[in-house]
C-alpha cells in the first residue's frame, strides 16, 4: 500500500450547542492512498457532502485531524489551507462548475494561474491533463459547445491539473445519462489508476462499484465498509 | 429457453456445423454461458425432431452443415418480436429471508441486510472490475460481452437499491410493530371440522 494521500482521524462536526445540537458526523476515520478510489453512500442526510467539504480543507471539523499529504490542516494557516486546495486537491462537482467564459483549456490552466505558475508551463500542464481525459482536440472549446460529459471531463482535467493529487467528487455523474457517466467514470478511475487518490460521492450503487473500497455512512457514522479482498471470493462463476 | 433460440437465431444467418455453432454463440455472448458441444448436438437433434432444422451431408473434412428450415425461421422471427417472459412466483431466496427476519423478534434485520449488501456490493464491484479491464467496446465481440456484464451489474444494482429501499422502510417502523411472536391461534385450514363449528355456534350464542 502506498502512502495515505488524505487521513482522517476522529473527525466530528457539529452544528449548534447544547440541547439542539446536531451531530453531522462523529468519529470519522478514513484513509485514502494513492491509487485509491474510496466510495462514499449514504441516505440524504447522512454526512456524506460534509464528509467531502472537510476532507477538501473547505470547512473545519468541531474535532479530529485531517492531514492531506503531510499537512495536518488544524494547525495550518488558512493561507496554508487555501494553497494546499489549490496544489494539492481538486473538486468535481455534479454541475461541472466550469466558467463559461473560458475555453476549456483556460479552466483547467486557471488553478495553476491562481497558483503563480508562469503561463507556458500553465498551459503546458493543462494540456497534458486535457489530453489524460481524451479532450486534447477540446482545448479551445467553451463549456457550452460542450456536451455534458466533456464538460465533466474537463473539470476532472481541471482537478487533476498540475501535482494534484487528491480529487474529491461529489456526485459527478448526477447529471448525465448512464452510458456517459460510466465514461466519465472511466476517465476518473485511469486517472486514480495513474497514481491519484479520489473519494467518490455517490448514491448509485453501479457507480460506487467502481472505487476500490465502499464506505457507508448513517447519521455521521461509518457504519460498514466493503474492503478490496471482499470481491475476488464472491464473484459467482457465470 | 434462449440457447436453443439462440442457436436457431445463428443458423438463419446460414447453415453451421457444431464446433462453428459453439464458437458462434460464444462471440456472441462473450463466452459469458459457455456451452459445451455435447449440448450443441443435443439441441440440434430436438430442433431437427421439431422440423425447425436439416441435417446435411459430411463435407470432406467431416462437418456436417445444419440448415434451418422455413418453420425454423418462423420461430426466429416469433421469438425476436416478442418479449421474454419472466417467470412469477419463483421463490426469491433472499425476499423471503429478510421477510422472515424482519418479524423475527430479537434479529437485528438491520445486520442481516447489511452483510447481504456488503456481498451484494462486493460482487458489483468484481462486475465493473471485469468490464473495465476489458477492452473498449468498438469490436462486436466486446460490445456483445459487455451487454452481458451490463445486465449483470443493473441486476446486481437493483439488488442493492432494493436492500435499501427495505431498510429504510423497516427504519421507518418501530421494531415491536413488525415483531411477530409464535401465535397461539390455532391455524384455521387443516383441522378437524368439529373445532370451527363449536366456536360458530357459541359466537353466533353471543351476537
Amino acid at each position: 500500500m502506498t502512502a495515505p494521500v488524505l487521513q482522517l482521524i476522529g473527525v466530528s462536526q457539529q452544528y449548534g450547542q447544547g440541547a439542539t445540537s446536531v451531530s453531522a458526523l462523529s468519529g470519522v476515520d478514513l484513509t485514502v492512498s494513492s491509487g485509491e478510489l474510496v466510495a462514499v453512500m449514504g441516505a440524504s442526510g447522512s454526512g456524506k457532502s460534509t464528509l467531502l467539504a472537510i476532507a477538501g480543507g473547505l470547512q473545519t471539523p468541531t474535532s479530529g485531524e485531517v492531514i492531506v499529504e503531510d499537512t495536518y490542516l488544524s494547525s495550518a494557516s488558512p493561507r496554508e489551507v487555501a494553497a494546499l486546495r489549490r496544489r494539492s486537491l481538486g473538486f468535481v462537482f455534479q454541475d461541472y462548475n466550469l466558467i463559461p467564459t473560458l475555453t476549456a483549456l483556460e479552466n483547467v490552466t486557471l488553478p495553476l494561474e491562481l497558483d503563480g505558475i508562469s503561463g507556458r508551463a500553465a498551459k503546458r500542464a493543462a494540456k497534458d491533463a486535457l489530453a489524460a481525459v481524451g479532450l486534447d482536440t477540446k482545448g479551445s472549446s467553451y463549456p457550452d459547445d460542450l456536451s455534458g460529459g466533456q464538460q465533466q471531463r474537463v473539470a476532472i482535467a481541471r482537478a487533476i491539473v498540475g501535482g494534484r493529487r487528491l480529487i474529491l467528487a461529489d456526485e459527478p455523474t448526477g447529471a448525465l445519462d448512464s452510458v456517459t457517466g460510466e465514461a466519465v467514470l472511466r476517465v476518473l478511475r485511469e486517472r486514480v489508476d495513474g497514481g491519484a487518490a479520489g473519494i467518490l460521492v455517490t448514491h448509485e450503487p453501479r457507480h460506487a462499484a467502481w472505487a476500490d473500497r465502499i464506505v457507508f455512512l448513517r447519521d455521521g457514522r461509518i457504519v460498514d465498509q466493503t474492503r478490496r479482498d471482499d470481491a475476488a471470493d464472491l464473484l459467482v462463476a457465470p | 429457453m434462449s440457447v436453443r433460440q439462440s442457436l436457431l437465431a445463428i443458423l438463419d444467418q446460414g447453415p453451421c456445423y457444431g464446433y462453428q455453432l459453439r464458437a458462434e454463440f460464444d462471440r456472441r455472448t462473450g463466452s459469458t454461458w459457455p456451452l459445451n458441444v455435447g449440448q450443441i448436438y443435443n439441441t440440434l437433434e430436438r430442433l431437427e425432431r421439431d422440423g425447425l432444422v436439416e441435417r446435411g451431408d459430411a463435407d470432406d473434412q467431416g462437418h456436417v452443415y445444419w440448415a434451418i428450415t422455413d418453420a425454423g425461421s418462423a420461430e426466429v422471427a416469433g421469438w425476436l418480436s416478442s418479449p421474454v417472459e419472466r417467470a412469477t412466483g419463483t421463490r426469491d431466496e433472499l425476499a423471503i429471508k429478510l421477510a422472515v427476519a424482519a418479524t423475527l423478534p430479537g434479529i437485528d434485520v438491520g445486520a442481516v441486510i447489511q452483510t447481504q449488501r456488503r456481498a451484494s456490493l462486493a460482487q458489483l464491484q468484481e462486475l465493473q472490475r471485469t468490464k473495465y479491464a476489458g477492452a473498449k467496446p468498438d469490436s462486436p465481440e466486446e460490445l456483445a460481452w459487455t451487454l452481458v456484464i451490463d445486465s449483470m451489474i443493473f441486476a446486481a444494482e437493483a439488488e442493492v437499491r432494493w436492500l435499501d429501499h427495505t431498510e429504510q422502510r423497516l427504519a421507518q417502523h418501530p421494531q415491536h410493530a413488525l415483531e411477530l411472536e409464535l401465535s397461539t391461534d390455532r391455524p384455521k385450514r387443516g383441522r378437524p371440522s368439529r373445532i370451527p363449528v363449536v366456536h360458530a355456534a357459541s359466537g353466533s350464542a353471543d351476537a
